[in-house]
This record gives C-alpha cells, structure tokens and sequence, in this order.
C-alpha cells in the first residue's frame, strides 16, 4: 500500500473504441500535460498495474479478454472508464456486437465522460482514483 | 531440425493501442509466417447507420475512427450528397478542406511520434507530440473539440472559419515552418533510426501494385496513388496535389517516413493556398435541417464519395431508397487495403522489428474491422480464420501469378 501514495501504474485496454480516447490518453503523458511528473506512468502489463484504464463500449470478442486483464490486474486496483462508450455505450447503443458498457462487466470505480474527454478530464479522473485507493489504504 | 515455433501477440499488447492478434511463426528469430487475427475492434456501425437518419449517421461515422474522424463524415457526405445531386457551396468546400489537411498534419505528426516510440526512441515521441499539441490548438478553436470535430453537414459545413481564424491558421503554419525543421533532422539523420528502418519491411512496386496498398504506404513503394490527385474533388480541384513519392523508392519503414513527413510540409502548403483564396459565400446548401431530412427521405439512387485520408484512400457507398435512413451503407477505409501488404513486409524479418513493420503502415483498427462473423442470433465467432485462409490463398495466387 505505501507505493501506492507515491505513484500510480495505468495499464490501458480499449474494447473496442473508437481511438479518439486512446490518443488523448497518450496525449495527457507527452510534454504539454506530462503525467509522469506526478508518477503517473502507463505500463505493458496488467501485472504492474495500480489502475486499469478502460475505453470502449466493449465487443462481443473483447469480453473475455477484458474480463482476464481484470483478474490479471493485482488487488488493489482501481477501474476507470474513459469516454462515453465506455460508460454508457453512448453512440453505439443497440449495435449488435457490442455487449457493453464496461460496468456490465466488470465493477468501474471512477468514470470519465465526454467524447473524447480532454486530458485534464482524465488526469482529473486518474486523480480521483488515487483519492479512492488512498482511503482503502 | 528445428521447429517452427508460433508466437501469438495480442489482442491485447502495449505497442499498438487498438486490439489486434498477431501470430507469428518464427524459426529462430527470423520470421517465417504470419497470421492476422481481426475483429475485435468490430461495432456494427454500418448497420447501426442503416436504423438512423442521415445526420445521425454522419456523428456515427465520425466515430469509426477518432484520428480520422473528419475523414469519415467526409466520404459519407460526399456518398450522401453524390446520391441526392446535393451541390456544395464553394466557401464550404474550401472549409473542408482546410480541416481535412489539418487533420492530415496531425495523424502524420502523431504517427512519427508512434514510429520513434516502437523503436524505443520516446524522446522524439514527446517532441513530436508536443509539437502536434499546436494543431489541435487551432482545430479545437475553429471546431469546438480536439478529436471529433462534429464539423461536417450534408451539403456543406456547421461552422464557418471567420478572419481572425484565418490569421491563426498563418501563425499554426508559420509554427511547423519553423518546428518541423527539428522533427525531420532527426528522422532523416539519426544513426539508429536509420539502422532500424532502412531496408526494413520492404513492400515493392509490383507488390503494392499486387496487393492494391494505399496511401503512404502506396506511395513510399513508388505507386503514383492519391485521390487529391487522380480524382481532384472540394478545393484540392483549384490546388495542384502531387502524390508524394520518394525518388528512388525502395518501399522500406524509411521510406514511408519520409513520405509522411512530405506529405505534412504539402498539407501546410495547401492550407494556406486554401485560407488564402477562400471564398465568401454559403456555408450549407440547405440551411433547415428538418427540410434536409425531409429532402433526403424522398431520394432514390446511389452513390460513392472518395476521400484522401492521411492513411489512404476511405470509400463509402450509399444506397437511398426513399427512405428516411440509408438502405444501405458500406465502407472501406484504408488500413483495410493494407492489411495484406503486412504479408510481404513481415516476410523473413527479424522477430524485433515486427512492431515498427506493424506500426508503418499506421494500421487503424477502428477503420478496419468491418467484418465479424457472427453465427446465429449469438456469439460464437468463426473468427476470421476461414475468411483468412482465404486472403492468404489470395496472397499465393497473386505473388504466383
Ligand atoms: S467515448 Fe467517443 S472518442 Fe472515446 S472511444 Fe468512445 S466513441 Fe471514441
């Protein structure tokens, strides 16, 4: 628990969206919004991660590779959704291969709306989790 | 003797963002074969688009793609428009274009960055991405949001770009002017970019021919390939586009560096060739939007609309039946042409340079997964072996024959 308070991995998945969540991700990690200054770091593996960052609605073949990142992804752990599909299906409501939202799946602790949201809305959400994880702690 | 060995990656891996599975079969690290696995960015977006109307559509196909999300709308509303004998407004198609270009010069910059990062070159990631803030900068005042411009409207545009904008789109240009500069001394003289992508991943003439590749990817092999060129529609009819190629295309991942990075210093050119000569006028051909969707449900016929997306060539088909949604609705998006391109790329490479070879075609998932095969009224997919087999049967025949 005491790595946590100093520092929080991302591992990020996409379920099928539609990308537009996936740049402003990377986007919040280069020089303009810089997140690693806060430790904030994104990572190749769900083994490593604190925080799993979900975006997209969730397809028909996504579902069980997201369901196994999850219990891939050590406890503690906090999931986040980015974006409106993933939160609410938004746009892609009654498509016939999406089985989303996220939530439906697997339980999400903090949620990003917007279509894409900025990269302060993220960062603003990837603080909040850490809000959330320290009073587990 | 040794053993193929295969290496299944994906579809969940860290260096390309979307979902795709890779299978690798290798001898040693040298890579024999190679098997692409799609469908799991799949949505049912054209069906979903034939249940909605038409300018419900149009946010539809802003979303198969976040990076080309102009590009989409774009193709759709020229197929709409194609079918209904819509005509655009001059000022309209000049807005178009402008952000069509700008568009480009962002998912350009954005690939560079991406480039350097799979070869584990993050510094030039960050420079390039902080240099590309800049154009989302101009893109979110004239539109309102950084991706997903919501810009585009059957028979013309939703906003116009008033003078003061235009003042701005000459400082974004006078920006990379100087910027690029920096970007493209690294790219064009690193030692180890060099090292890692000259004669890397090569795709031929005849095989881009072959294997009907598109855009960059077309062109750093040397085919003459550009709808802004070859079918000059909206603005780029009173600009002069020249299909980038290199000189002496060897067709490798340097190859299509260069030619993207052309192709981003083209773009600025156009852009202030386009804000320069915009003309006044009309920005929609039918201002009330109810009267449009009322215009649109009596039209019958068909029609294609063609765009030159930063990855390539983007069709959509449209089929209207007096209806007030499209009967039908088809796309083809580009990483979907360069798909089989990866075949003759990955051959005997290094097992190491399979992200970057990945990576150089600027494959957009998104776009691409249009098919799934979904048995019954449920799961249970066929996955896309069969319709693989059948591509890579294609592939033999074609490097056959
Ligand atoms: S929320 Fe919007 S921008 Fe984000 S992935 Fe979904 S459709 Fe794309």
């Amino acid at each position: 628990m005491e790595a946590l308070k100093k520092s929080l991995w991302v591992f990020h998945i996409n379920t099928g969206g539609c990308n537009g969540c996936d740049i402003e991700i990377i986007a919040a990690l280069t020089p303009r919004y810089d997140t690693e200054r806060f430790g904030i770091k994104l990572v190749g593996s769900p083994r490593h991660a604190d925080v799993l960052l979900v975006t997209g609605p969730v397809t028909r073949k996504m579902k069980s590779k997201l369901l196994r990142v999850y219990k891939q992804t050590p406890d503690p752990k906090v999931v986040m959704v980015v974006g409106n599909c993933g939160s609410t299906k938004g746009v892609f409501h009654h498509h016939y291969h999406v089985v989303g939202p996220v939530d439906k799946i697997i339980p999400v602790d903090v949620y990003v709306p917007g279509c894409p949201p900025r990269p302060e809305a993220i960062i603003y959400g990837v603080a909040k989790a850490w809000e959330k994880l320290e009073g587990e702690a | 003797m040794i053993n193929n060995v295969c290496i299944p990656v994906g579809p969940v891996h860290p260096a390309l963002k979307e979902p795709i599975k890779f299978k690798f079969d290798v001898e040693g690290e040298k890579i024999v074969g190679v098997d692409v696995d799609m469908g799991y960015n799949h949505r049912g977006i054209e069906r979903a688009g034939m249940e909605r109307n038409f300018v419900q559509g149009l946010y539809l196909a802003e979303r198969v793609c976040g990076i080309c999300s102009f590009s989409h709308p774009f193709a759709y509303c020229r197929a709409v428009e194609n079918a209904a004998n819509i005509e655009v407004p001059e000022r309209a198609n000049y807005i178009r274009s402008i952000i069509a270009e700008l568009e480009r010069v962002h998912s350009h910059l954005l690939w560079a960055g991406v480039a350097a990062h799979e070869i584990g070159f993050d510094s030039v990631l960050f420079l390039v991405w902080k240099n590309r803030e800049k154009v989302l900068d101009i893109l979110e005042e004239i539109t309102g949001n950084r991706i997903n411009y919501a810009m585009l409207m059957i028979g013309g545009v939703r906003r116009d770009i008033p003078d003061e904008q235009r003042a701005k789109l000459h400082k974004v240009v006078d920006y990379y002017a100087e910027t690029l500069s920096a970007v493209e001394e690294v790219f064009m003289n690193d030692k180890t970019i060099q090292l890692r992508t000259r004669n890397v991943g090569v795709l031929t003439k005849e095989e881009a021919l072959a294997l009907e590749a598109v855009g960059p990817t077309a062109r750093a092999s040397g085919v003459k390939k550009d709808i802004r060129f070859d079918q000059p529609y909206a603005a780029y009819t009173d600009a002069d586009v020249k299909p980038v190629v290199p000189e002496k295309a060897v067709g490798d991942v340097f190859d299509r560096i260069w030619v993207r990075l052309e192709e981003v210093k083209q773009s600025l050119g156009l852009i202030t060739q386009f804000v320069d000569e915009m003309p006044s006028g009309e920005l929609v051909s039918e201002k009330s939007v109810i009267k449009l969707l009322a215009d649109l449900s009596r039209v019958e016929g068909e029609g294609i609309g063609r765009h030159e997306a930063p990855r390539g060539e983007v069709t959509h088909y449209v089929l209207l039946k007096s209806q007030q949604t499209p009967f039908t609705w088809k796309m083809r998006a580009p990483t979907y042409n360069n798909v089989m391109p990866w075949y003759p790329m990955f051959r005997d490479t290094e097992l190491a340079d399979a992200p970057i070879i990945a990576a150089s075609i600027d494959p957009c998932i998104a776009c691409a997964d249009r098919v799934t095969v979904v048995t019954g009224a449920h799961t249970s997919e066929l996955t896309n072996i069969e319709l693989h087999k059948k591509s890579l049967e294609k592939t033999r025949r074609l490097q056959n024959g």
